[in-house]
C-alpha cells in the first residue's frame, strides 16, 4: 500500500568510451524519453545512467527493443526544505532508522527541491521518512 | 667452446646416418609398443618396412597438438606412469591443458641440450645464471634451471616476478647471465633506471637467453645496446621438452642437435616438404623420446631450415628465428593462449552474452590483454559493485583457468562487431 512512495527509476549500463553517452541520448530523444533527473556513474570501463522519466515503464521497453541494456530500479524521493540542514534531516533519519544509502543525488522540480535515495529496502525508508513528517513524492509528483 | 664436440660437431654423412638408425629404431618401437601410434600408421597405410632412408619419414603422418589433446592425460604414454620422472602442463587449444611426462633418459637429454646450447654462446662453470622464466607446470624455469647446473654453473632460481628483488640479488651476487622472455628483460632495464641502477655500471650481466615469446632483431638491438650485454634466442615447446636449442655465438640461426631432433619445413596449405631456406611451418620429430611419440609434429611455427655449415663448426642444421604462427595462438608474456581458450572460459559465465573481442597491447615492455565482453542485460544491475563483481569473476577465471592476467571490459549488448564470415577477435596492436 506504500508503493505509491516507490519511484522506478530507469538504469542503463553504458560504455566508458567516447560517444557512449550520446548514442544512448540519441535513443532516448528518438524514442521521445524525457529525463527529469539523471546521474551517471562511472567505474573501469563502464558507466552506469541513472535517470527518472516520465512513463519508465514504457521507457523501458522502448529501450530494450533497441538493444539497449536497461533496468528499472525502486528508488524513493523525499521533498527536501530548499536551506542548509536539508540533506541533514534526511540522512539522519535513514542513519537512524539504520538504513543504508546505495546512492542519491537532488533535483529541482514544480514542488522544490528532493533527493532520489536508492536504499536496499524503499518500503522502509519510505516508511521512516513519513514517521518523521517528511513527504516522499510519488511517480506523477515528479 | 664445445659441450660434447663428438656429438655437435659429426660429419653431416654420419649424423644423417645416425639420424636414419635412431628414426628406424624409433618406429619400430612405436609400432610394437604404442597403440595409438600404430594405429596413426595403420590409418595412413605405412609399416615399419616402409622407412628405408631417412627421406621416407614424408610417409609417415603428421601429429598435430589435437592429438596430445584427444589422449590426455597419458593415453598415448609408451611407458607405464610409475616409470613417469616429471610433468609438466601446457595449455592446450580448448578446455582441456596439454600434459607431457618426462622419464629420467627424457630429462637426460633435454638437459644435454641446453648444456650444449648454453656451452656455444660461452656460458661456463664460472657464470651465475639467474633463471627468470616461471617455476613450476611451464616447462621454462625448470628446462633452464638443469641445463646451468649440469655445465657446472652457479643458479640462482629466481622465476618470475618481484622485479626489484630480482634486480638487487642480480647485483648482490654478480649474476652473469640471465634467462627470460625478451619483454621481461627491458622491464627488467625499466625498473632498474626507476632504481638508480645501471646495469652496465652497477651489474656484471653480460648476456641473456631470451624466448619463450616472439621478438625480432629490433628488439635484440634495444637490449644490447640498453644493458651492455649480448642476447641471444632460445627455442622449444614443452611438445619437445622445453626450451632446448639456441643460436651459437655466431648468431645466425637456432641449432638443432641432429641426434636428438629431426627438422623438416612443410608448406602450411599443402604439407609438402620444403628444401633448405624456404619459408614454411616447422615439423618436429624427437629421435629419442620415449614417454611419448613425437613424430613429425606441426609445431606451427613459422621458419626455414639453414643447412649451411656455421663458421661455429657445429654441423647439425640450424632454423631461422621464428617469425610467426600458423594458427592464432597468442603469447601474453611467455604464456600460450589460444584465443578458443578465453571464449570457453569466457562462455562458462552467464553474466556475458559470448561475443567478445581480444585486444593486446604492449604497456611499459609487458603484454597486458584486454578482454571485452558484452554484458547479458538480466545479469545488469544499477549498482556499480554488482557489476564491477562479474568483471572481477571472468578475470580471476581466466587467471585460474588460463594462468593469464586478463583486463576486462564489460560492454554494451550489441556494441561489440558481430562477424558473418571468420571471426576476427584480436587485435594485436604489440610491436615487436
Amino acid at each position: 500500500m506504500l508503493k505509491k512512495n516507490i519511484i522506478k527509476q530507469l538504469s542503463i549500463f553504458v560504455n566508458n568510451e567516447p560517444g557512449s553517452l550520446a548514442s544512448i541520448a540519441l535513443v532516448l530523444k528518438e524514442c521521445g524519453i524525457n529525463l527529469k533527473a539523471f546521474n551517471i556513474a562511472e567505474s573501469s570501463g563502464f558507466g552506469v545512467l541513472r535517470a527518472i522519466a516520465d512513463d519508465p515503464e514504457g521507457a523501458c521497453r522502448v529501450l530494450r527493443e533497441r538493444n539497449i541494456v536497461v533496468k528499472q530500479t525502486d528508488v524513493i524521493a523525499v521533498s527536501v526544505e530548499d536551506q542548509p540542514g536539508g540533506l541533514f534531516r534526511i540522512a539522519n533519519i535513514m542513519g537512524d532508522a539504520k538504513i543504508n544509502i546505495e546512492y542519491a543525488y537532488a533535483y529541482t522540480g514544480r514542488n522544490g527541491p528532493s533527493i532520489f535515495l536508492r536504499v536496499d529496502d524503499p518500503e522502509a525508508a519510505a516508511a521512516a521518512v513519513k514517521r518523521a513528517g517528511m513527504v516522499c513524492l510519488s511517480q506523477k509528483d515528479i | 667452446m664445445f659441450w660434447n664436440p663428438d656429438a655437435e660437431c659429426k660429419p653431416i654423412e654420419d649424423l644423417k646416418k645416425a639420424q636414419y638408425r635412431s628414426l628406424k629404431t624409433l618406429i619400430m618401437r612405436l609400432y610394437e609398443f604404442n597403440d595409438f601410434y600404430r594405429n596413426k600408421m595403420k590409418a595412413a597405410g605405412v609399416r615399419p618396412d616402409d622407412i628405408t632412408c631417412l627421406e621416407d619419414i614424408s610417409k609417415l603422418p603428421f601429429m598435430t597438438k589435437s592429438d596430445l589433446r584427444d589422449n590426455y592425460p597419458t593415453k598415448m604414454f609408451s611407458i607405464p606412469t610409475k616409470d613417469v620422472v616429471r610433468y609438466h602442463v601446457s595449455s592446450g587449444t580448448t578446455g582441456k591443458p596439454t600434459l607431457v611426462g618426462y622419464n629420467r633418459h627424457d630429462l637426460d637429454y633435454w638437459t644435454e641440450s641446453l648444456a650444449r646450447a648454453m656451452t656455444s654462446v660461452g656460458i661456463t662453470s664460472d657464470d651465475t645464471v639467474q633463471v627468470s622464466y616461471g617455476y613450476g607446470l611451464f616447462t621454462g624455469g625448470l628446462g633452464l634451471h638443469y641445463g646451468a647446473e649440469r655445465i657446472g654453473a652457479s643458479v640462482l632460481p629466481s622465476s618470475t616476478g618481484n622485479t626489484e628483488r630480482q634486480i638487487e640479488l642480480m647485483i648482490d651476487l654478480g649474476v652473469t647471465v640471465i634467462a627470460c622472455t625478451p619483454s621481461y628483460l627491458i622491464h627488467m632495464g625499466d625498473v632498474a633506471e626507476r632504481m638508480g641502477v645501471d646495469f652496465r655500471r652497477d651489474t656484471c650481466l653480460r648476456k641473456a637467453l631470451l624466448g619463450a615469446e616472439p621478438w625480432t632483431e629490433g628488439m635484440r638491438a634495444q637490449i644490447e645496446n640498453g644493458l651492455g650485454i649480448d642476447a641471444y634466442d632460445i627455442y622449444g615447446t614443452s611438445e619437445l621438452a622445453g626450451p632446448m636449442f639456441t643460436e651459437c655465438a655466431e648468431r645466425n640461426g637456432l641449432h638443432i642437435w641432429g641426434d636428438i631432433a629431426y627438422i623438416e619445413v612443410v608448406d602450411p596449405e599443402t604439407h609438402e616438404v620444403l628444401g633448405p631456406g624456404q619459408r614454411g611451418e616447422l615439423v618436429i620429430t624427437m629421435l629419442n623420446k620415449e614417454t611419448f611419440p613425437l613424430v613429425r609434429y606441426m609445431i606451427k611455427d613459422v621458419t626455414a631450415i639453414l643447412d649451411e655449415k656455421c663458421a661455429c663448426g657445429r654441423t647439425s642444421p640450424r632454423i631461422e628465428r621464428i617469425s610467426g604462427r600458423t594458427d592464432d595462438m597468442l603469447i601474453i608474456r611467455g604464456i600460450n593462449v589460444f584465443p578458443s581458450q578465453i571464449e570457453h572460459v569466457l562462455l562458462m559465465n552467464p553474466s556475458v552474452n559470448g561475443h567478445y573481442q581480444i585486444i593486446v597491447d604492449r604497456v611499459n615492455s609487458l603484454d597486458v590483454m584486454t578482454l571485452q565482453a558484452e554484458i547479458n542485460p538480466e545479469a545488469f544491475s544499477d549498482k556499480m559493485e554488482d557489476v564491477v563483481a562479474i568483471k572481477r569473476r571472468i578475470e580471476n577465471d581466466m587467471k585460474k583457468y588460463l594462468n593469464v592476467s586478463v583486463k576486462v571490459e564489460l560492454k554494451e549488448s550489441g556494441s561489440l562487431p558481430r562477424f558473418e564470415g571468420k571471426a576476427r577477435r584480436v587485435t594485436d596492436r604489440r610491436k615487436y
